[in-house]
């Protein structure tokens, strides 16, 4: 509660003729910014503690509350924005790193949004996805270059020869992704489980293990290990339908994990397998990861531990090289390549880090799955591929630039009642969705949470069988990686080249 | 005449089809062919038409035959110095024509036969592989030269034109070949290329294509991380290269390949046998790159025979028939009755099953 | 009755013949070595009744209104487009898109039919479009169906396939089809419901089937009553309605 120069950012407006002084607002509130004033018989707002969270505004009978931003005149400035100079006064306060959570929020180009997908008339019908067959299914895994059968030309009947590893089955391209138990709480989590059971598709656990309550969810779960090995033990490794070595996210390329002690408790404690109330940090580096045959070390090392019976990933961060650094991977022995773009979420991060570190995973995806192929290995490893995917178009675009499935960490959130009021690190969510408080986490019902989650994923893949009918194509694999469909508008010729796609119009 | 720069895409394609196959090998003229196609004359719009032709050159059965077409005089000159490096040429000659009134703008059309030189090839190199780069390579990089078909005791005749006026030109009735197949063009674009009508072909690989292939442009990605490379501008060629590459190269059987090109529904594989439901699965997950969408009939010819194929939901048409040693496929049935009013079966092909027609013996 | 030698005829030349004769009152025209001239028929008026001896060329009585017309060979694609009025047997099989958008009139096969066929078909008051078929038809049949009635009978099933093919119905919000024989659960879209025939049924069924055998020298008994049949309506006239949200 220390006194600050810096100015709220929001203001609390209460109606007070519409206000029936309910008092509920009060409660809901996780930033105890609202109390309940007896004498005047009113509510006060104490606008530095609001931060847009908008659980009194939603909860409120009677929409008496309005959240407004503190707009104050600054003298314009181009250079020195109000953001500016609000950060250098909060860091001359008080000597800290200024943090943030979930993604960068800094207007750098979203290439999503210069980029139009074809449709086909009169050469090349449209599938009417309604009516006829419309396949999305998805295989996550290592393919072999080939296939070989027994049987003649003749013949009807044939048989395989070829065996292949274990991959993952998804009825839609899409993975929950991976955000640990601790940054967010015990219904987020069992929420997103059910979803994926629901729909058919897969949950990554993050990196803060699985709750033994969950291994029931066995088949859609992809268990994570980071490099605090939070939680990681030889059953954990058998209690997913694949393995994910955490090696970055987008959000903190380079940098670890944080997870304040405020938020570990009995649960987290025993989850992590750590001491309550201790700060966890998760290495920068995995400290036995110190070149890429390490990497290929800890990859079989895992496989062994999982008797080659699941599919053994790697998850990285977007970064410059990322070509080569997937090409490693790849060759490495990961079955499947996770990679999450600068724009990607996280409980807590500095914001040094999370808005300038990292490239747009449009760009990395198209780098690495051009330098895959043209290395010949395209079909050893399954991308998927995040950061920033807010909507059916987004993961369209991602399947078409040649990610085999995306991921989503935000969109899950949202759709679980998260408005992005992004203070994920003060436990104070007042959704019940980043926060261990269980007061807080109690406001989550899993069931109603499992279907809201539900009901977006149907809802995309019911836009994505649209879209898919208007290209003219049944099947995803159709539209997996054909450039082809995709056009550019309002970008530079350079750009244009690096996502291997045309200007609009040609 | 000359090739166009690659800003104008790929170009679809709507047209007609039709194929002559004899089982055992004996050889017809090409009159038969030419009048099945002439009969479905509106399927086209005069841009294009085609004609593949096997067991045409029974003295030079064991020599590549490559069909040349040059933009002047300068480019043929240029070829022949780089063949001349590379391969031995038995013979070469100008391909027969006679002036025909719709033909214009026609290429200098030569043929090579041509055998590898042994001393030029690596000891680990196929020999196939090693025609197809050699082909890929002179089509991408020699300048005015475009090899339009490389089999042998085969050949591709195509051109800008009605199909009945290319056959006249290329005088196609002085031809006696087993397999015939052919094609009427109906491009949407006017590149006025002769090395963009149909057949498309590699080695002896010939396809003639009825339809657009909705995932051209993930097929192309998945055959260049082979060392495809795609020059026609046209999506038919992928269809010829596909071939090449799931029975040449990774020897599936004939029905696993079409299998692949054109599988099954997932809700049926689910509901298959145990063991074949393992085969379709694995095809699917591997050969997703090769699956061709969107609608489209074809067929495929080579050495050993012939393949008609439709796509998963058989929007295009295909009717077939037979008659004694004779097999015929085309996308009317009048295009095979007009040749042989009264056939022993008829039959329309269903979607994603192929009819295959395979020589009984070498020929 | 007037002769035409279509050997070699171009199809708009026939076609303009075939007009002119029926403009001049001619009520029976016999057309001879046809083989593959499209568009026969097409938005022909009038009492006339042509018989075709060879294979027509697709789009046979496309937007016809009145006519009759007997094919004694097989059929091509797109028979009776938006067909309003009139008569089409056909003495074989026929191709895929059979009487599409078909409004009004009959069409009678004696065998198989291929892919897509009585897609959209409708019906208002007496205009009620038929469509019979003696074989078995492939996938997509009677997709979109909005009305009229479609009647398969698959008197010569010998095939592994399913006789009605797959997703039959997709789509339908009117109409009714009759099927002789049984269409598994898992070849019906969802938009289809699958029950038994009534009086009401019968009524419409039986004359359907008498014709065909009529025109086809089949046997009227072994047609109704060899094998019990089967009726498909679509279930809701709204089938799409939860979908949206704005």
């Amino acid at each position: 509660m220390a006194v600050t120069q810096v100015p709220p950012e929001f203001t609390v407006n209460i109606n007070d003729r519409k206000c029936v002084r309910c008092k509920r607002c009060t409660n809901e509130c996780g930033f105890d910014a609202l109390s309940y004033n007896k004498e005047y018989d009113a509510i006060i707002a104490d606008d530095s503690k609001c931060v847009a969270c908008h659980r009194c505004t939603t909860m409120c009978p009677k929409f008496a509350i309005r959240i407004e931003d503190n707009s104050l005149a600054y003298k314009a400035n181009a250079n020195f924005s109000p953001t500016h100079r609000k950060n250098i006064l909060k860091q001359a306060e008080t000597g800290g790193i200024l943090l943030g959570a979930m993604g960068c929020d800094l207007p750098y180009p979203i290439f999503w949004d210069h980029i139009l997908i074809d449709a086909c008339q009169v050469t090349n019908p449209s599938i009417d996805p309604l009516r006829e067959p419309m396949e999305l299914r998805t295989y996550l895994g290592r393919k072999p270059d080939r296939l070989e059968f027994d049987g003649k030309d003749d013949q009807d009947i044939f048989k395989l020869k070829t065996e292949l590893a274990p991959n993952l089955k998804l009825d839609f391209p899409l993975v929950f992704g991976g955000m640990s138990f601790g940054a967010v709480s015990y219904n987020v989590h069992k929420s997103l489980m059910m979803a994926a059971q629901r729909t058919g598709v897969m949950m990554n656990t993050g990196e803060g293990g699985l709750h033994e309550d969950f291994y029931q969810y066995r088949d859609n779960v992809i268990v994570q290990t980071a490099s605090g090995r939070f939680g990681v033990h030889a059953d954990y490794l058998n209690a997913g339908a694949a393995i994910e070595i955490k090696i970055g996210q987008g959000a903190k390329p380079g940098i670890g994990g944080h997870l304040p002690g405020e938020k570990v408790n009995e649960v987290i404690s025993k989850t992590r397998m750590v001491p309550v109330g201790a700060d966890l940090l998760s290495p920068a580096p995995h400290h036995d990861i110190y070149s890429i045959e390490d990497l290929g070390q800890l990859i079989f090392a895992l496989k062994e531990a999982s008797r080659y019976k699941i599919p053994v990933g790697v998850k990285v961060a977007a970064v410059h090289n990322i070509a080569a650094i997937c090409s490693g991977i790849v060759r490495a022995g990961a079955d499947f390549v996770t990679i999450d773009g600068f724009r990607g979420g996280t409980g807590a991060a500095l914001k040094v880090v999370r808005d300038n570190v990292g490239i747009p995973i449009e760009l990395g995806l198209a780098a690495v799955d051009d330098r895959l192929r043209q290395e010949g290995i395209r079909n050893q490893a399954s991308i998927i591929c995040g950061g920033g995917i807010r909507q059916s178009a987004d993961m369209i675009k991602a399947i078409a630039l040649g990610a085999d499935a995306v991921m989503i960490g935000t969109s899950a959130l949202v759709a679980l009642g998260c408005r992005v009021c992004q203070k994920c690190n003060t436990n104070k969510c007042s959704w019940g969705i980043a926060t261990q408080n269980p007061k807080l986490t109690a406001r989550l019902d899993p069931e109603e949470g499992a279907q809201h989650v539900t009901n977006l994923v149907s809802a995309w893949s019911h836009e994505t069988q649209e879209v898919l009918g208007a290209l003219g194509v049944n099947s995803i694999e159709s539209l997996r990686g054909s450039r082809e469909r995709l056009r550019g508008i309002g970008l530079d010729e350079k750009t244009l080249e690096i996502l291997g796609i045309k200007p609009a119009g040609r | 005449m000359l090739k166009c720069e690659s800003d104008l895409g790929h170009i679809p394609s709507g047209c007609a089809i039709s194929g002559i196959f004899n089982r055992k090998g004996k050889r017809i003229d090409g009159n038969k062919i030419i009048k099945s196609i002439a009969l479905m004359h509106d399927r086209s719009n005069g841009l294009g038409g085609g004609f593949a032709a096997y067991g045409i050159y029974p003295k030079y059965k064991d020599f590549y035959a490559f069909h040349v077409m040059f933009d002047d005089e300068e480019s043929k000159e240029r070829l022949e110095c780089y063949l001349a490096q590379h391969f031995i040429i038995e013979k070469d000659e100008r391909i027969p024509t006679r002036k025909t009134e719709r033909i214009h703008n026609a290429p200098l059309l030569w043929r090579y036969f041509v055998e590898v030189d042994n001393k030029r090839l690596d000891d680990d190199v196929d020999k196939e592989d090693h025609v197809v780069n050699e082909v890929m390579h002179i089509n991408s990089s020699i300048a005015g030269a475009f090899i339009s078909s490389s089999g042998k005791n085969m050949g591709g005749f195509k051109g800008v034109g009605y199909p009945e006026d290319i056959a006249h030109y290329y005088r196609l009735e002085e031809y006696n070949a087993y397999l015939w197949t052919a094609h009427g063009r109906f491009p949407t674009n006017t590149p006025g290329w002769w090395g963009g009508a149909h057949p498309m072909t590699l080695l002896d690989w010939s396809v003639v294509h009825n339809g657009e292939i909705s995932s051209y442009g993930i097929n192309k990605r998945y055959l260049e991380m082979f060392g495809y490379k795609m020059e026609l501008m046209t999506d038919t060629e992928v269809i010829a290269y596909l071939f090449d590459l799931l029975v040449r190269r990774h020897k599936l059987p004939l029905r696993v390949a079409t299998a692949a090109l054109a599988p099954p529904f997932w809700k049926d594989i689910d509901v298959m046998p145990a063991a074949e439901k393992q085969a379709y699965t694995a095809l699917r997950m591997v050969y997703g790159g090769a699956l061709m969408n969107g609608p489209f009939s074809i067929l495929v010819g080579f050495r050993g025979g012939v393949v008609g194929l439709n796509d998963r939901i058989k929007l295009r048409p295909m009717i077939a028939a037979e008659k004694n040693d004779f097999l015929y496929m085309s996308s009317e049935e009048a295009g095979i009755r007009v040749i042989e009013p009264d056939p022993d079966r008829v039959w329309a092909p269903r979607a994603g099953t192929p009819v295959i027609g395979l020589l009984e013996d070498e020929v | 009755m007037a002769k035409i030698d279509a050997n070699e005829m171009h199809y708009k030349v026939l076609n303009e013949k075939i007009l002119s004769l029926t403009k001049q009152g001619e009520k029976h025209i016999e057309l001879q070595h046809v083989c593959g001239q499209k568009f026969i028929g097409d938005g022909l008026k009038g009492n006339v009744k042509i018989d075709i001896y060879g294979i027509p060329g697709n789009d046979l009585a496309a937007f016809m209104d009145g006519p009759e017309i007997e094919v004694h060979c097989n059929g091509q694609d797109g028979i009776g487009n938006t067909m309003n009025a009139g008569t089409v047997v056909i003495h074989g099989h026929a191709g895929d898109v059979i009487g599409y958008g078909m409004r009004g009139g009959k069409i009678f096969i004696q065998g198989d039919v291929g892919y897509r066929v009585g897609i959209h078909m409708k019906a208002y008051l007496n205009n009620v479009p038929y469509i019979v078929i003696g074989g078995t038809a492939c996938n997509f049949f009677g997709e979109y169906m909005a009305g009229g009635v479609m009647v398969l009978l698959g008197l010569n099933t010998t095939d592994g396939c399913p006789m009605a093919g797959d997703y039959v119905g997709s789509g339908m919000h009117g109409g009714v089809v009759y099927i002789r024989g049984d269409v598994e659960d898992r070849y019906l879209a969802r938009d289809v419901r699958k029950t038994e025939l009534d009086d009401a049924d019968r009524a419409r069924l039986e004359p359907l089937v008498k014709e065909y055998c009529q025109h086809f020298g089949y046997d009227y008994k072994t047609a109704m009553d060899s094998k019990k049949f089967i009726k498909l309506v679509p279930r809701s006239s709204r089938p799409y309605g939860n979908l949206y949200t704005s």
